[in-house]
């Protein structure tokens, strides 16, 4: 048992993992990672080569030129940082490298602002890396160790990010048990290098070496591209079995499972929250209080976004009266965040569904209290009791959540600069 | 090339059918480039611009060799040649 935050959780499971290379370049509030993890390299503690980048960009170069000579490669990043690997991301998913990297979730620019929520990982939702969202800092850093495991089956060869809420998971101090070096060695095993078969029926190992000549990525136009973009959706099917197997198999060495989704209290439950990240944690304490006050209330985590784990979250909500999803980004223009628009098509065709509605919260690391998710447990009594929907897409936290069509007309009007006084001056 | 395969027969990543030594890009060319040894001095200027590594320096014999297979007739080597020791000629139809 150690006293770690979560940055520090997941450059220690970098640590006992030792990859051949890690790249990264420091952003709030990801720096703990890299400055942690440079002062192992510094204490010959890892054989890593590190390399400090002087870009994100080049940070995910690294890691694919590092994973494509056949090397272990992580990097970590967050916010503008995860934006500026942008192009690259595809790159390496495209090329179906396993890399590893932590993502702590920021909120995006503009306005600047360092704290908690999706923004980031949401804005890669769709470049082809399985994306897992962690509760708490033990589950960084046991994610970190499987998140190998998984992205070097041979079933799926996708990067991996592992999520964590910015300064909740990133900067506060928790107990994190952790595994001897040994059992971690042993865990995530020697790196194997894929052997694929080339159109000619000769096999080649998937890696850039002398004696094995071969080019990775070459131009892919009308006739192929579309047939590699269907195995990366197949690689991805894939994960969603990987992920439960390598959870599993973890959880057999230390007494903690892990799936696709995480569900509290949802057997009986009639009243649910769904959720991602830290805030899992308050939703579960504020269930406990609702079933103390004689509610049957239920949270529903979901700890794997990319696969989408579809089957399983309709069987766990397909009983639910009513439900809220909580988004911790917004989708601007879209009808609802990013989780709730998924959740509420993966229920188009069923017969049985709740009544679902949707809460933006959390945006720029807004706290979200006990009281504000007692009340969201509130609302869904008051729908569940009448059958009203009402509002389908709200705001947790946000103050005057009145609809805003006078805003324009109360904040803005043009004037010609050179037509006289503006505003006193 | 030859007839389009699946999606469940190709290898991942766009890992290509054949590598850069097996591929055989000189098919492309329309010009070859022809050196003239004696007006060549040797000073491996093509050598270095050639983009495709197609020309080598073969010290057994004092002369630089084009690899036509893999030479795509960019024409670098004569821009560059200090001497105009090779040009560019039309390759048949």
């Amino acid at each position: 048992m150690m006293g770690m935050n979560g940055d520090t959780a997941c450059a220690y499971a970098v640590k006992q993992c030792n990859p051949e290379v890690v790249a990264a370049y420091p952003i709030t509030p990801q720096t703990i990672i890299v400055e942690v993890f440079s002062e192992y390299v510094a204490n010959g503690e890892v054989t890593t080569e590190f390399i400090p980048v002087e870009s994100e960009h080049s940070a995910m170069s690294t890691s694919i030129g590092a994973a494509a000579a056949g090397a272990r490669a992580y990097t970590a990043s967050a916010s503008q940082g995860l934006a500026l690997m942008y192009e690259m991301l595809y790159i390496a998913s495209g090329l179906r490298l396993p890399i590893v990297m932590t993502c702590v979730n920021r909120a995006l620019s503009a306005p600047i602002n360092i704290h908690g929520d999706h923004s980031d990982a949401m804005g890669a939702r769709d470049s082809g890396w399985i994306q897992l969202y962690c509760e708490n800092s033990q589950e960084a850093y046991d994610t970190v160790i499987q998140a190998w495991r998984i992205a070097e089956h041979k079933d799926v060869l996708l990067p991996v990010m592992v999520n964590i809420d910015g300064f909740i998971l990133s900067h506060t101090l928790e107990n994190v048990a952790v595994l001897p070096d040994d059992a971690v060695k042993k865990f995530i095993g020697e790196k194997k290098i894929p052997v694929v078969k080339k159109p000619n029926g000769e096999l080649t190992p998937y890696v850039l070496h002398p004696d094995y000549p071969v080019s990775m990525g070459a131009i892919d136009l009308q006739d192929y591209y579309f047939e590699h973009k269907r195995q990366q959706a197949e690689a991805m099917k894939h994960a969603l079995r990987v992920i439960k197997e390598v959870g599993e198999e973890y959880g057999g060495l230390t007494g903690r499972r892990y799936g696709l989704i995480d569900p509290y209290m949802m057997n009986d439950a009639e009243l649910a929250i769904v959720v991602m990240g830290s805030t899992a944690g308050t939703a579960k304490y504020v269930a406990d209080l609702m079933r103390s006050k004689g509610v049957k209330a239920g949270v529903l985590r979901v700890r794997s976004f990319r696969p989408f784990p579809r089957d399983e979250i309709v069987k766990a909500l397909s009983k639910v009266k009513a439900c809220a999803v909580l988004d911790r980004s917004m989708s601007f223009g879209s009808y609802g965040g990013p989780l709730f628009v998924e959740i509420r098509s993966s229920f188009c065709y069923e017969c049985q569904k709740p009544i679902m509605i949707n809460y933006y919260y959390g945006l720029g690391g807004r706290d979200t209290p006990p009281h504000l998710l007692e009340d969201v447990f509130y609302d869904l009594k008051k729908i569940a009791e009448t059958g009203k929907t009402g509002e389908e897409i709200r705001y947790l936290g946000l103050r005057d959540d009145r609809e805003a069509d006078n805003y324009k007309a109360e904040l803005i009007s043009f004037k010609d600069l050179n037509e006289g006084k503006i505003g006193g001056r | 090339m030859s007839e389009e395969k699946s999606w469940r027969e190709i290898p991942m990543g766009g890992l290509t059918w054949l590598n850069s030594i097996e591929y055989k890009t000189g098919e492309w060319r329309s010009f070859r480039p022809v050196v003239d040894h004696n007006k060549c001095t040797r000073c491996m200027q093509c050598v270095i611009f050639c983009p495709d590594i197609a020309i080598k320096y073969k010290p057994d014999v004092n002369m630089i060799e084009i690899n036509l297979d893999h030479c795509k007739g960019c024409g670098v080597c004569a821009e560059e040649c200090p001497v105009h020791a090779i040009t560019m000629v039309k390759e048949k139809d």
